[in-house]
């Protein structure tokens, strides 16, 4: 079990700690600033925090164990060429400046200092010293595939997610917003498309089942079958149990199969979590009653969590990266945009609120 | 040399006293100040080079014209404010 949480949020990060009475906030770190994503590096206990400034743009830190935090370089692409006229696939300009880390994932074990950054606009970066120092994925952003990403809840394309396959570090898979689901088998060096099966409701007939423009609010991998991912979708849940090759969408799931988060169970792969909302243009919960549901038959029936959520009057929706698991599969956390802050240590069964009082609460993760 | 003062709020993430400067362009004098101040580029300018968008620059009372290059004439003892673009609120 896991007894600490990290929460990023609009002012500040929060860290959370299981004390004898219970979850506590223990210390905010980078009170009133903006801290849009940070995460744990279980590999040498190093903490990394993307605070977004606004005026002063976005910026990296890092906190070694037992050390301070300490600024590092941010992902930052290279000059533009100045002949050149970069679009998003809706046509229009598209900025070479990071305006949000949207992700952040260590490499392999085998990859100590390796770090992958997916951002908005949709870049990949990767650093193999920690931070010290980051490198753009040439390959991805001149792959034509990527010239046709375009926003979808935020102004520009971004990555949101990013996985790091268990079974060889130079694998990895990406989550775009709007751009599908991507893959690379050897570091980096080239990329395909992996998002067949899904379904763009909001495209053109003739675009709707085109890899390329799908959204997938977050995509997350199973630990224990590293074939089984699945995704939050603009529209719907889907799920792929050959590694991305294909996707299959879920039906009929109650409440609602709109949402941005998804979790997945580290043992069990047909077990996993969502927080669903009214769809996309109105995106709050299902008659103001908070909800998680969950999934042990990947996908076929699916339970709906409400115990200790607040059922009359609640407008909380939770951000892709705000639900999390920790890695004895009992322990869950989410926080939503109104603040509220829920923990269970029961999969879900019940759920204990830490806070109704935070900041938005932009991501959550244990740590 | 032109003297470049910062806005109050930069100075809570960056140190950033007022810094003085040689350069016949408002980029000229950034360049130089960044030099001695490598953190503080980043939080005044994009990956680009352009000032950040919601930064403003205000030389001998001007507003700066050019935000992508900075080319605006800067003379030997101006006085430039590097400041957040407010807007109201």
């Amino acid at each position: 079990m896991t007894d600490r949480l990290i929460v990023s949020t609009r002012k500040g990060l929060f860290h959370i700690a299981r004390k004898a009475k219970g979850w506590e906030i223990e210390s905010v770190d980078f009170l009133g600033d903006n801290v849009s994503l940070a995460r744990l590096d279980r590999r040498n206990g190093a903490f990394y925090a993307a605070l977004d400034h606004g005026h002063f743009g976005v910026k990296m830190h890092r906190k070694d164990k037992g050390g301070d935090w300490v600024e590092l370089p941010a992902p930052a692409f290279p000059e533009k060429p100045e002949d050149l006229d970069e679009r998003d696939g809706w046509g229009r300009p598209l900025p070479w400046t990071v305006m949000r880390v949207w992700s952040l994932e260590p490499g392999g074990a085998d990859q100590p200092g390796t770090l992958w950054c997916g951002t908005i606009p949709g870049a990949l970066f990767r650093s193999d010293d920690r931070g010290a120092s980051w490198r753009w994925i040439k390959s991805l952003w001149d792959h034509p595939g990527r010239k046709r990403w375009m926003g979808g809840g935020a102004d520009y394309p971004g990555i949101h997610s990013i996985m790091v396959d268990p079974r060889g570090s130079d694998t990895v898979r990406l989550g775009v917003s709007c751009g599908g689901v991507w893959e690379t088998k050897d570091g980096g060096e080239t990329w395909a498309c992996r998002a067949n099966g899904m379904r763009a409701e909001f495209m053109p007939p003739e675009f709707s089942a085109d890899p390329e423009v799908q959204d997938p609010h977050l995509v997350v991998q199973s630990p224990s079958n590293p074939d089984r991912l699945w995704s939050q979708h603009h529209n719907g849940i889907f799920i792929t149990s050959d590694c991305s090759a294909n996707w299959s969408e879920i039906r009929d799931v109650s409440p609602s199969s709109f949402g941005f988060a998804v979790a997945v169970h580290p043992r069990e792969p047909d077990t996993a979590w969502f927080v669903p909302g009214v769809k996309d243009e109105q995106r709050y919960p299902v008659g103001g009653a908070l909800v998680v549901t969950r999934t042990r038959d990947g996908g076929k029936s699916f339970d709906v969590l409400r115990n200790g959520l607040p059922q009359s009057h609640a407008y909380d929706i939770v951000y892709r990266h705000a639900l999390a698991i920790d890695a004895s599969g009992d322990r869950l956390a989410f926080g939503s945009t109104t603040g509220n802050l829920f923990v269970s240590e029961n999969q879900g069964d019940d759920w204990i609120a830490v806070s109704g009082t935070l900041p938005p609460i932009h991501a959550v993760s244990f740590g | 040399m032109a003297k470049v003062f910062f806005t109050a709020n930069l100075q809570r993430h960056v140190d950033c006293p007022m810094a003085e400067a040689d350069g016949a362009t408002m980029r000229d004098v950034l360049e130089a100040v960044f030099a001695e101040n490598p953190r503080l580029k980043g939080y005044v300018v994009d990956d680009q080079g352009a000032i950040r968008k919601h930064m403003g620059v205000i030389v001998d009372g001007v507003v700066l014209a050019d935000r992508v290059r900075q080319a605006d004439r800067v003379q030997p003892h101006s006085q430039i404010h590097v400041m957040q673009a407010l807007s109201g609120g």
